[in-house]
């Protein structure tokens, strides 16, 4: 079944077409990678799903219900997180309480007044959030900076904080970008891991053809704003249409 | 205690006695000595600082929490003083009307404010609550009148009608009869204190404030309010919508604002536009700023300190000075003399610029950065992290 | 008809006064991406230069006049302006008739050398600091230099003329048809407006046809891009904080006939100034300019009688008005570039 359904979507900046007419379709529990070149439209796509750009065209459709024209935060409380390309983190709070600010979220909804309360009263949200810290291996750094962090450790952190919200689809924006090769495998091992432990469906942006093709069970090629070809990861790999928008520049 | 942590509570109840024992602790020097013009332990500095510490308190819900620079704040302190002047004229002297409505009004005001202002955020959001300001300011002057009595204030008269004052009635702000002016001095050693009821009201409420801002910082809301000055793509993404929170802290900080002007009225019935002014709203900014924005007792600190010199700074003409230098010979106390008056009597703005200016500088965590870091250099230890709610680091204030 | 005109006539000196603030602002904005809070000062600098080279000519001795005598029959002592004596009568008092054009020429090196002073001493270390910061320790800086200035001239306005041949007011509405004494323009304003305008020219002329301000302006586009062309935009920068400086305190001399200086005039004029900037869009040159007089003209429309008997108060909050409604609309302003200071 389809999580997520993108149908005639387009996008114009001036008379730039960064999008038109993508059709894709996102199955449920399976990682969809979008690849493509420079200048494809993948952020484009990427910030439509999200709320942060309104398509000109078209209709994008999370479990049937449409995402258009709502907030952010709205599409995030339907269950679609997203992980960006550099870190975004709360710098200034620590480590924990990046950690409790989702789970909070998740719990009351995108605003509720509740000043008199208190953080240190609120056992199962802290116990839920340190749960999730222990699963990344950063409970021993619960009470740092979180500004103070690795760059490592903040896309874990970040990616700890989607987690926890229980997110139906996990929007990941280059997810290693800038990595080295054994960070590189260390973030594919974990997201396999999320993957087999979790109810959850992802769909990737990414450069890396290694890393595509270590995770991926759908592949989506994006060039110049529409959708080249959709096939599972063997298929693209011979695919000649691909080879030649694509691959030509980075597979040698 | 009171849903508080231990620490927490040791630290309200410190604050609570360093309230109460004001007219103690700031009148140190025994009456007639040399140093009794540096008693601040009179009624009328008591009581201001503890009304702009209730000022700063809620500028700092906005500020030191959000990083939302509201350059407007003293129109919700103006608002919150014609409010008050209003019912003593229309209802009773009695101050619980009076300050009730200023708290409503402020908050009324502020969501009016705040609803417009924040659709914008960073310098656009200052402008715009600059913009607001000014125009409340400007009306109240003008087309506002018959509400505000324009340049002279709104003033309480023998003729208003005052429905709930019989006969007899006290003609002065009062809690239930006892007047707010009622004082008691005592006598120690050559040390006079006085204790007045005016004084006493504010710092209790005053106390109710700072309890009540302790709760919000360690609240979920706190919280949040901390994420949006972080990271505001963040806490969208996340989930939260944004700007409810940072309208309800902005109303939040005016009806403490509106309080604060209720209470200027109490202390004295009157209510003039200038408090609305816009320099007038740089003031609660220097006074957080100094004492350290995003800290529970710094703006308190920030406000003691400012209004505590403006008194004192202001006191100190050349004659003063002449005296205290008396002991040198001439040409060299002459020209001592000549330059610190020129920081002192009507030169204490000047001070109280460069003041600020060093802060913002050197020290922009504020006087609670300054003291921490004396601390440090006594203990010999790097700060802790485990508490990063009391050592704030220098964060930028305004949300990005 | 002529109500009108006279409307917009009253609006230009105002808002000559405007565009020259809020341009200086915008290039500092611009340029340095400093939120200047001290820049109202440096108009207010600029106005008690006119003061005191006023005072300065003014300067006197006493003489004992054998022919004059006083009601006991002694010599009267009389002021002789040094001037008088140095340059003689005519020349003399020509030029203390003059003083506050001259002033133009005292200013520019006093405003260039406080431009300097307070981008090396104090901005040059705010750049990488938020815009609030910048704004404080600006807005403290300001009431330090308002405070010097209430010290030297105390806290009064001082009547600060204009040179006599400029007294009086010129019937502009035979100029054009109208009746007599319908539409009166003091000379002094129209000077004022001639002069923004020249000023106004030469700034942009300076930014558009020298090298010097090629550079800057593309500085102001793509400051890194610059920078990595090797050429030292810093320094150029520095200038232009300079030349924003004594924009400003021009603005300040050329004013004082207009407005008696007070030591607050510049926090008065700040604010709208603001305002002005953001109407006509951060960061945008013509946009402030076009800004200043748009909102000095509507300003004196809204202060008809007629318009005020419509809506009362209108005349005291237009300007905040407009500033609200177009910054809730286009935040951009008017001409401002896109992505200036927005999220």
């Amino acid at each position: 079944m389809a999580i997520l359904e993108v149908k005639g979507v387009g996008k114009r900046f001036g008379g730039l077409h960064a999008l038109s007419d993508v059709n894709l379709s996102v199955q449920e529990n399976i990682v969809h990678a979008i690849i493509g070149p420079n200048g494809a439209g993948k952020s484009t796509l990427l910030n439509c799903l999200v709320g942060k750009l309104m398509p000109d065209t078209g209709s994008v459709l999370f479990q049937g219900q449409s995402v258009l024209g709502r907030k952010p935060h709205e599409i995030n409380q339907m269950g679609i997180s997203r992980v960006f390309q550099t870190p975004e983190i709360f710098g200034d709070l620590s480590v924990l309480e990046n950690m409790l600010i989702p789970v909070f979220a998740k719990r009351d909804g995108s605003f509720r007044l509740h000043p008199f309360e208190t953080v240190e009263h609120e056992a199962e949200v802290i116990d839920k959030a340190m749960e999730m810290l222990v699963e990344v291996n950063m409970a021993d750094k619960r009470n740092m900076h979180a500004a103070a962090l690795s760059r490592g450790d903040k896309r874990r952190l970040e990616m700890a904080m989607c987690l926890v919200q229980e997110p139906k689809l996990l929007l990941l924006d280059e997810p290693t970008a800038g990595m080295a090769r054994a960070n590189t495998n260390k973030t594919i091992d974990l997201l396999k891991q999320i993957m087999d432990q979790r109810d959850i469906t992802m769909a990737i942006i990414e450069h890396d053809m290694h890393v595509v093709f270590s995770l991926a069970d759908r592949i989506t090629v994006l060039a110049q704003g529409t959708p080249l070809v959709e096939d599972t990861p063997e298929n693209i790999k011979g695919h000649p249409k691909v080879k030649e928008a694509y691959l030509g520049e980075t597979a040698a | 205690m009171l849903g508080l942590n231990r620490k927490d509570t040791t630290f309200l109840i410190i604050v609570v006695l360093l309230t109460l024992f004001t007219p103690f602790l700031m009148q140190p020097f025994s009456e007639g000595s040399a140093m009794a013009q540096f008693n601040g332990g009179y009624p009328d500095l008591m009581a201001k600082v503890a009304i702009f510490g209730i000022f700063a308190m809620g500028f700092n819900i906005l500020f030191g929490l959000t990083g939302y620079l509201s350059f407007g704040h003293a129109a919700f302190l103006g608002v919150g003083s014609y409010s008050a002047v209003w019912m003593f004229k229309l209802l009773t002297l009695n101050v619980f009307p009076a300050i009730i409505l200023a708290v409503i009004i402020g908050g009324v005001f502020s969501l009016v404010i705040g609803y417009i202002s924040l659709r914008r955020s960073g310098i656009y959001f200052s402008i715009l609550t600059l913009a607001m300001a000014e125009m409340s300011y400007r009306l109240a002057y003008s087309v506002l009148t018959p509400i505000t009595n324009g340049e002279t204030g709104l003033q309480v008269r023998a003729t208003d009608p005052r429905i709930f004052d019989g006969e007899g009635a006290a003609d002065y702000p009062n809690l239930f009869g006892l007047e707010l002016s009622t004082s008691q001095k005592w006598e120690v050693l050559g040390h006079v204190f006085t204790f007045n009821v005016g004084y006493y009201f504010c710092a209790l409420i005053a106390i109710v404030m700072f309890y009540l801002s302790m709760r919000i910082f360690r609240s979920p809301f706190g919280l949040i309010l901390r994420a949006t000055k972080s990271n505001q793509q963040r806490l969208s993404y996340t989930g939260l919508s944004t700007r409810p929170y940072a309208l309800a802290a902005f109303v939040i900080s005016g009806m403490y604002a509106g309080l604060a002007g209720g209470l200027l009225a109490a202390m004295d019935p009157l209510a003039g536009a200038e408090r609305m002014v816009w320099t007038a709203s740089g003031e609660v900014v220097i006074m957080t700023i100094l004492g350290g924005a995003g800290t529970l007792l710094g703006p308190v600190l920030g406000a003691g300190a400012i209004k505590y010199l403006e008194n004192i700074f202001s006191k100190i003409n050349e004659n003063v000075l002449h005296e205290w230098f008396h002991f040198m010979p001439e040409w060299l106390a002459d020209p001592i003399v000549f330059i610190l008056s020129r920081f002192t009597g009507e030169g204490w703005h000047l001070t109280l610029g460069l003041m600020f200016m060093a802060v913002v500088i050197f020290l922009p965590g504020g006087l609670i950065e300054g003291g921490q870091r004396i601390a440090n250099r006594f203990r010999k230890k790097p700060p802790e992290d485990d508490d990063a709610e009391h050592h704030p680091k220098a964060a930028p204030h305004v949300a990005e | 008809m002529d109500a009108i005109f006279l409307q917009i006539l009253n609006g230009l000196d105002k808002g000559s006064a405007y565009a020259l603030i809020a341009l200086g602002l915008t290039l500092i904005f611009g340029t340095l991406g400093v939120v200047n809070f001290a820049h109202g000062a440096l108009f207010m600098i600029g106005a008690f230069c006119a003061v005191t080279l006023q005072k300065l000519f003014n300067l006197s001795y006493q003489v004992i006049d054998e022919t004059q005598k006083d009601f006991l029959g002694n010599p009267l002592k009389v002021d002789v302006p040094y001037l008088e004596s140095w340059f003689g009568p005519e020349f003399g008092i020509a030029l203390m008739d003059w003083s506050v054009p001259l002033a133009i020429f005292f200013a520019i090196p006093i405003m260039v050398l406080v431009g300097f002073v307070m981008e090396r001493g104090l901005i040059k270390h705010f750049y990488k600091r938020p815009h609030a910061d910048q704004i404080l320790v600006t807005f403290g800086l300001a009431i330090v230099l308002q405070e010097i200035v209430k010290y030297f001239y105390g806290a009064n306005p001082i009547q600060t003329g204009a040179p006599d041949v400029f007294r009086g007011a010129l019937d502009f509405g035979v100029m054009f048809g109208f009746e007599p004494n319908a539409i009166i323009y003091p000379y002094w304003r129209l000077v004022y407006f001639l002069f923004s305008a020249v000023l106004i020219s030469g700034v942009f002329a300076f930014l558009r046809f020298t090298t010097f301000g090629m550079v800057v302006r593309a500085g102001m586009a793509d400051r890194e891009t610059v920078g990595l062309l090797g050429i030292n935009i810093d320094k150029r920068f520095t200038i232009m904080f300079g030349v924003a400086a004594a924009v400003a305190g021009l603005a300040g001399v050329m004013y004082a006939p207009i407005l008696a200086p007070n030591y607050h005039m510049g926090m008065d004029f700040l604010v709208l100034s603001f305002v002005v900037v953001v109407v006509g869009g951060m960061g945008s040159l013509p946009g402030a300019v076009a800004a200043g007089f748009l909102l000095g003209i509507l300003q004196s429309f809204a202060s008809m009688n007629e318009v005020k008997a419509i809506i009362p108060g209108i005349d005291q909050v237009i300007i905040y008005l407009v500033a609200i409604i177009i910054l809730l609309t286009r935040p951009r302003g008017l001409m401002g570039k896109r992505g200036v200071m927005e999220e």
